[in-house]
């Protein structure tokens, strides 16, 4: 019960800040973010790691925030998708999602977002098929990839 | 009005005005909101498909420390008019809206909400849910439309008489609708044909599968107004299903839109909204959040519906079509109210036939009640019936292009309905399908085969208003209730710089509450933007026409005399005399009739139909069943694309869901009607490994009303999928699929069964 289980101290960093909190252990590092930090931006699609809404950077990692613990994120850096533009300098990634019209109700977006930039950090010129394997674990489903792959395309052709 | 190469925004692709919002992660989402002492909410689920509910005991619940408010049917109020239905784009009845809110005598699916729960965090409210003692006595599960009709099934209502223009009936059954439409001679159509094709065929039920699960928040103020924020596709059908429910007046009903992560027809009706309010009420005014997990999208939303389909097409040697039969059996799920319309309408659209019969079934089960699902009732019925006219056309010896072309509709023929159709571009689509290298190119190597289906959508016309507001400085804010579903904000934006013409930069589109902006009906039904741009051409028209008064009294001479163009107003005998734009505006505010505020709305008009055509590519493997596709590319004639790379992604998502409908997606129930694969690894939606580049050919031939001819670009795309992925899969096995989805598995067997195809 929630009552008798004691909160432990989380110490990470989140988009370049220091933060120091207590959090449940049981709190998944999607909820950290949003409920306690209220960073909305990362979604909560499945709560199960099926649809990549949910991606954040860990350590330069690509990982869904449902199926991490808080605590896991102990002693790391954290990206969330508020951290990724450069003040008001957009990354390349967000800036080619919205020149190629490669989002709709943007819902999977900050997800495909940090999933792509994760996975180009990696591989900076991939093949079509190995972007559609590097993005696959991102559900979309208003857009059937088609612009989202363009789009990114569209940077790794630069 | 600009002649088309005058316009200067409308038909530019111009970037979506919300798109910063959405890629630094600031748009807000239903689940986004935050307030100072808000509660949580989190529902108890029906475990059974079909139970009656004989007791329950929320006593535990209430003492679980931080639980605010608990919550059965019976604190839902008994509705005064249960006569009243909702539209939206599938009807349903108010009494059944309700028990569909909360489960009353009976739980009629597995999902239905039989208790509520708000607490001081989602946990809490949770572990209370899970401590509410339900006593259910099961009864026998109905679980699909061919076993519901059955004499012996189990009734879901005891009160439910088929609706028939026959003679009523005296005995209750679970089909809630029986209808019957047609032409001609149907007897003499067969004795006619050369050559007759029957068969029969089966879907499963799916999902809309909108990434952001439904969410809400709603507080009741002191005076009782009630605010809820909602991500729903249609703010005004959410405050007359919310009044009627509750009873409540409308002014004390205000409902805000959140941005909305997709709806596809699926968020339409009232879910969670009228839980939250009732929560909020009883834990003495608490903002109330409630906000579902994807297990109980699933269970606990409105899918779309499956259907029991025979189709009979007779045809001439020389292929024309002499006569058209089909019989549709269509799962409403628990309560009245499956697309039986939309798919009486798309069944025989594309063709011309003097000899036509419909008959449409309405039938409940032990399923979620559906909602609308893009083009709803449409894909089904577009499977059964393209693959049929495939079968037709090989057997009079046509080239199935040619044959569709030899039988297309043209203007002024008539629909399944027996009504006229307008100016439509299907000839124009399929003579560029004609000259396309998807269609022309040769498709080489084993196991590989292309199809071809079309589709057909009326789409829906109702309600639209706008409000234009031209400030002091000349800018301009438009104010709408129309929810920006797949982009109307920046569609409007184009829409109302052209005929303001002003430069776009001046223009600003707000989405506001249902008590901000006049009535606007729902965002569904391919109607949003091209409705809009008459709301938008009429306000435009009223605002100029206020800017000429003030400018006439400025200039000395009588409205009627003052000409307008490009921010000029001048006197039409002498144009030296002329005042711009901003000046106008500036004096706007203190003189004369005021400020300039232009009303535009728009009630009745005549439908935009849509015609979409879907080429496909695919490779089957043999051993495994599997479907791999090579190509596709989708033809549709959308009469002006106001944005096209917005209407470019509406066809290439509506495909892909097709796509997805026809290959992977299913609902899968156990025998006793308990959904086994509630989650996103289990129901297989469509990623992007799946897919090959989905190729748009937009037709623009312009639709009989409306300032650009546009028609609504939205559900057509989903209607030819499944035919054109079936008809490939013929050519490349010399197999015919008759059920969805063609799974692996489903593909295997249908080849074991016709000794391994060709």
């Amino acid at each position: 019960m929630e009552q008798t289980i004691r909160k432990a101290p989380l110490q990470c960093r989140v988009n370049g800040q220091q933060v120091e909190m207590l959090v449940k252990p049981w709190q998944t590092l999607l909820e950290v973010l949003r409920d306690e930090l209220r960073l909305t931006g990362t979604k909560e699609g499945c709560s199960n790691g099926n649809c990549g809404a949910c991606t954040v950077i860990i350590d330069g990692q690509a990982v869904d925030s449902c199926l991490t613990l808080g605590l896991e994120a102990d002693g790391h850096e954290v990206t969330t998708i508020e951290g990724l533009a450069n003040g008001a300098e957009l990354h390349p990634v967000q800036q080619a999602f919205m020149e190629n019209g490669a989002l709709q109700c943007g819902f999977c977006t900050p997800g495909f977002i940090m999933s792509t930039k994760a996975f180009l950090d990696k591989h900076p010129k991939p093949t079509e098929t190995e972007l559609r394997t590097g993005i696959a674990g991102n559900l979309c489903r208003c857009t059937g990839y088609d612009k989202i792959i363009k789009a990114i395309m569209s940077i790794t052709e630069k | 009005m600009a002649t088309v190469q005058d316009r200067k925004y409308v038909g530019q692709s111009v970037e979506k005005v919300d798109a910063l919002e959405r890629v630094t992660g600031r748009a807000q989402y239903g689940a986004d909101l935050y307030m100072s002492g808000m509660l949580h909410a989190k529902a108890l689920r029906s475990p059974y498909a079909h139970a009656r509910i004989k007791n329950i005991d929320t006593s535990k619940a209430e003492q679980v420390e931080g639980v605010k408010a608990v919550i059965t049917h019976k604190d839902l109020p008994v509705p005064s008019d249960t006569a009243t239905s909702f539209g939206g784009e599938l009807m349903i009845a108010l009494k059944d809206l309700q028990r569909l809110t909360m489960a009353h005598d009976k739980a009629l699916f597995d999902g239905h909400t039989v208790a509520v729960v708000a607490a001081t965090s989602p946990d809490v409210a949770e572990q209370a849910a899970s401590l509410i003692q339900v006593e259910y006595e099961p009864l026998p599960p109905v679980g699909d439309v061919v076993s519901a009709m059955d004499d012996s099934a189990a009734l879901l209502h005891e009160d439910l008489f088929t609706k028939t223009l026959g003679d009523p009936p005296t005995k209750a059954s679970n089909v809630a609708t029986y209808l019957e439409d047609g032409r001609g001679d149907m007897e003499q159509a067969w004795k006619d044909s050369d050559v007759v094709v029957e068969d029969t065929y089966d879907t499963l039920m799916v999902h809309q599968g909108y990434l952001e699960p439904q969410a809400c928040v709603a507080r009741v103020d002191g005076d009782g107004t009630v605010n809820i924020w909602t991500s729903n596709q249609g703010t005004y059908n959410v405050q007359r299903q919310l009044s009627a429910l509750l009873d409540l007046p409308q002014d004390k009903m205000i409902v805000t839109p959140m941005e909305i992560g997709g709806g596809f027809g699926g968020k339409i009706y009232t879910i969670l909204e009228p839980l939250a309010i009732l929560l909020s009420k009883k834990s003495g005014g608490a903002p109330v959040k409630m906000v579902m997990d994807r297990n109980e999208v699933f269970r606990g939303t409105g899918p779309g519906s499956p259907a029991h389909l025979t189709v009979k097409v007779g045809a001439k040697n020389d292929g024309t079509i002499t006569g058209c039969y089909v019989r549709m059996v269509y799962d409403a799920g628990a309560f009245p109210g499956s697309p039986i319309a939309g798919a009486t309408v798309v069944s025989f659209g594309p063709y011309k036939c003097e000899n036509m019969r419909l008959e449409a079934y309405d039938v409940v089960t032990n399923k979620p009640r559906v909602q609308a699902y893009r083009a709803p009732g449409g894909t089904p019925v577009g499977f059964a019936v393209e693959t049929v006219m495939d079968m037709v056309a090989e057997k009079v010896g046509m080239d199935p292009l040619q044959f569709r072309k030899h039988n297309a509709v043209v203007e002024g023929d008539l629909m399944t309905n027996n009504r006229p159709l307008n100016s439509i571009g299907l000839t124009e689509m399929l003579d560029e399908i004609e000259k396309h290298p998807c269609w022309t190119s040769t498709l080489e190597g084993p196991n590989r085969g292309r199809g071809l289906a079309i589709g057909f959508w009326l789409g829906a016309t109702l309600t639209s208003s706008s409000v234009i507001m031209v400030h002091a400085d000349g800018t301009v804010t438009v104010t709408t209730g129309q929810v920006d579903l797949t982009g109307i904000r920046t569609t409007m934006k184009q829409m109302t710089a052209e005929e303001l013409q002003i430069p776009i930069e001046d223009v600003n589109v707000r989405v506001v509450d249902t008590n901000s902006a006049p009535y606007t009906d729902l965002s569904a039904g391919s109607r949003s933007t091209w409705t809009q741009s008459i709301a938008i051409q009429r306000a435009a028209e009223s605002a100029i026409s206020q800017m000429k008064a003030h400018a006439a009294e400025q200039l000395k001479v009588e409205p009627e005399d003052v000409e307008y163009a490009d921010r000029r107003f001048w006197v039409r005998e002498d144009p030296e005399q002329a005042m711009g734009w901003f000046d106008v505006a500036r004096n706007s505010v203190r003189r004369g009739n005021g400020p300039v505020c232009g009303e535009g709305s728009v009630t009745r008009v005549q439908s935009a139909p849509t015609f979409g055509a879907n080429v496909a590519d695919v490779e089957v493997d043999p051993g495994t069943g599997k479907v791999k596709l090579l190509r596709y590319t989708c033809f549709q004639d959308v009469g002006c694309a106001i944005n096209p790379v917005q209407v470019e992604g509406q066809i290439q998502g509506g495909a892909v869901q097709g796509i997805g409908w026809s290959l992977y997606e299913y609902y899968h129930y156990d025998e006793k009607g308990v959904m086994r694969n509630p989650s996103l690894l289990d129901y297989r939606m469509p990623t992007a490994l799946d897919l090959p580049m989905i190729d748009t050919v937009l037709i623009e031939k312009p639709a009989s009303e409306g300032p650009y001819g546009a028609r609504g670009v939205g559900e057509v795309p989903i209607v030819p999928p499944p035919g054109a992925i079936a008809n490939a899969i013929y050519q490349a096995t010399g197999v015919r699929m008759n059920k969805l989805p063609m799974t692996p598995e489903n593909v295997f067997w249908a080849l074991k069964d016709n000794g391994n195809g060709k």
